[in-house]
């Protein structure tokens, strides 16, 4: 399995500076998404998953700030595109048109005063696809149609309290998919949603994904997910990738202790389970990360490196990338 | 007459077993108000029977606006039902006032989904504590120390007495909410999504604290949740509630094993697994659309419009009737997708 890259990064450290010091959101992480693969990001609240997913095309704001890292993104294999030294109409171009987003919440994506189909035909009107709002309110009629929104000439007028949850976060994927981009990225697209609908919305970003071509980073937090839509996945903890393995792999082989942990405190509805095993503790502030591995307050292996120094990500079997000095000679 | 019909499979339900709270056609109708009249009703909860038996847990899971937080609140008398009966050890709980229905308050307990939401954020955890137990009347020989060794139970401890909400975690916060109740010692607690909130790491660790309590004091609980996968970890049995109705019952392994009810299967099979080999293999049963609007349900069996089996028979609504030992659907074609 040879990766060709859509996009890598390297090295990135994004900081936020607030009031109670300086949070050290993400603090070195690398990684590459192959092209036409499902990448996952995985972890709890707050261990960066969202913030690295916005850093690839620059979306951070003050007082964050993408303190130092590389980031390119290859539109062919062979070439390559640096984003980091890109100016703001080029990221403005680079958005949407390369690499489109999914957010959580569909309400706060669309404008409550603008009917769906306007929405639609604006977001193909800025990138130049249609030459009027009048071509892109009938262009987005098609466009609703591909992400099988039930009724779509009629949906197309509706304003987003008209619609359920399922249909506007519908919506929201064929604003994302409207001017064709090669990268989706999926921040957490069916969290607010029931299960049967998340259900029909994940098999159809997996759908037009295959259709298309395109590839897929989806962040997460919810292991059934990852289970069941990704290839490769990297689990976050505390602003690090501490490990990245296909899919199969991680579930079964898993190297990091936090892992581990993590697989074995989600309770399978397919099991009858006595006890369920938890993880001592809590998250750690990361104004003020713990020295050396940033898990190691609350991992059951720890020893003294790990107090004092912090393991790189290294490969250790095919693929299979973990960051823990358990496995270093 | 079809109360005394229901009261009967109550008994062959949780056979033999003792049940702390049992719910006969329980109704909850929210009006839907026009101009000048009301315009209709939300059935919200819709003639639900149900029990459970003292020291166990029933799960009731369904996706939102099942009305399964209704239901829960209802069984509290948090809201008055429209009609049914809650009969709480024994005693007819729904018309109660006054002194008796404050002593049933104490005893029958509510842990609610958002723990930012529940503690007021001007008190400390010490009066957060200590005042329900006051209005209450709960004795105890020295406040401070009960609660000290409350806190210890739920895994705090003396140092977050004088704390305040603000100061703690998500997880920590559930704590402290499950310490309140504990508090009042009571025999019932129904506990709605407590921890939906909360991260997976966090979650294990408050849904394990409350399995231990459980265990400890004999605790009842109705569990609520869109979560099948702790519920299966929480429950003894397990009701699924659609649009108001309850469409299956059955003891925990049963209902997930052997689901009957078209509905529950889907439901079971639109979860993902967190296991790749169980999830790339599963069967995927997939439904169209959304659930129906309360306000406007379908006519006889409310699943119909989106069962992947309906037939002409689903026009008249099915009753919930037991269609294996210990196993009650409401489905005219039970095990047939």
């Amino acid at each position: 399995m040879e990766c060709d890259p859509i996009v890598e990064v390297k090295d990135l450290r994004v900081y936020f500076y607030t009031y109670a010091g300086v949070v050290k959101a993400i603090d070195g992480v690398s990684f590459k998404i192959c092209r036409g693969e499902t990448y996952c990001l995985v972890g709890e609240t707050g261990c960066g998953k969202s913030v690295t997913s916005r850093a690839i095309t620059r979306l951070i704001y003050p007082p964050g700030r993408i303190v130092s890292g590389e980031i390119y993104y290859y539109p062919e294999p062979g070439k390559r595109v640096n984003i980091m030294q890109l100016s703001e109409s080029e990221l403005r171009r680079l958005r949407g048109e390369e690499i489109s987003y999914i957010f959580q919440d569909p309400s706060a994506a669309l404008d409550p005063l603008y009917v769906l189909g306007y929405q639609v035909g604006e977001t193909m009107l800025a990138h130049k696809r249609v030459k009027s709002v009048k071509e892109g309110m009938r262009r987005a009629v098609e466009v609703l149609r591909t992400v099988l929104m039930p009724d779509p000439e009629k949906r197309a007028s509706s304003y987003p309290h008209e619609l359920s949850g399922g249909m506007k976060q519908r919506g929201v994927i064929g604003i994302s998919l409207s001017n064709n981009p090669k990268l989706l990225i999926a921040d957490e697209p069916t969290t607010a949603l029931d299960v049967t609908i998340q259900a029909q919305l994940m098999d159809l970003l997996l759908d037009l994904k295959r259709e298309r071509g395109l590839t897929l980073l989806l962040i997460t937090h919810n292991l059934g997910l990852v289970a069941e839509y990704c290839d490769r996945v990297a689990v976050m903890y505390a602003g690090n990738i501490v490990e990245e393995a296909p899919v199969e792999e991680l579930f079964e082989k898993p190297l990091h202790p936090y892992t581990q942990a993590l697989i074995r405190a989600v309770p399978n509805p397919t099991r009858r389970i006595e006890k369920l095993e938890h993880i001592p503790g809590t998250v750690p502030n990361l104004v003020k990360p713990p020295p050396g591995c940033r898990f190691h307050p609350r991992c059951p292996k720890a020893f003294d490196r790990c107090r004092v120094e912090k393991p790189p990500l290294k490969e250790y079997s095919d693929h299979h990338k973990a960051a823990c000095w358990l496995y270093e000679e | 007459m079809s109360g005394a019909l229901e009261s009967v499979s109550l008994d062959r339900m949780f056979r033999g077993e003792r049940l702390l709270l049992e719910a006969h056609n329980l109704k909850k109708y929210f009006p839907v108000r026009g101009i000048l009249f009301t315009k209709g009703y939300v059935k919200a909860v819709d003639n639900v029977t149900l029990g459970i038996p003292r020291g166990k847990t029933l799960g009731l899971v369904g996706e939102s606006g099942s009305g399964k937080t209704t239901l829960g609140r209802v069984i509290l008398r948090l809201e008055e039902p429209t009609s049914g009966r809650i009969v709480f050890d024994g005693q007819d709980v729904t018309r109660l006032k006054g002194r008796a229905l404050k002593e049933f308050r104490r005893r029958a307990q509510i842990i609610f989904q958002d723990p930012y939401g529940s503690l007021n954020p001007r008190k400390t955890v010490y009066s957060l504590i200590a005042e329900p137990m006051k209005v209450h009347g709960v004795r105890v020989e020295d406040t401070r120390e009960y609660i000290i060794k409350l806190l210890y139970q739920v895994g705090l401890n003396e140092t977050h007495l004088y704390r305040y909400p603000h100061e703690f975690s998500g997880g920590q916060r559930q704590r402290i909410a499950i310490a309140r109740v504990l508090a009042l010692r009571p025999e019932f607690i129904v506990l709605d999504e407590p921890t939906s909130a909360l991260d997976v790491s966090v979650q294990a660790q408050i849904l394990n604290l409350l399995k231990d309590l459980q265990r400890t004091y004999n605790l009842t609980y109705l569990f609520i949740s869109h979560d099948l996968g702790v519920v299966r970890y929480m429950s003894d049995y397990i009701a699924v509630m659609y649009l108001g109705k309850i469409v299956e019952m059955a003891s925990s392994d049963e209902l997930f094993e052997k689901p009957l009810h078209p509905y529950t299967k889907t439901l079971l099979s639109s979860i993902p697994i967190p296991d790749p080999k169980i999830a790339k293999s599963k069967a995927r049963i997939r439904i169209p659309g959304e659930p129906p609007s309360p306000y406007n349900p379908p006519s006889g069996c409310r699943f119909r419009t989106r069962c992947p089996i309906a037939v002409d028979k689903c026009l008249s609504e099915p009753p919930l009737e037991e269609v294996e030992r210990g196993h009650w659907v409401a489905c005219w074609r039970p095990g047939e997708l």
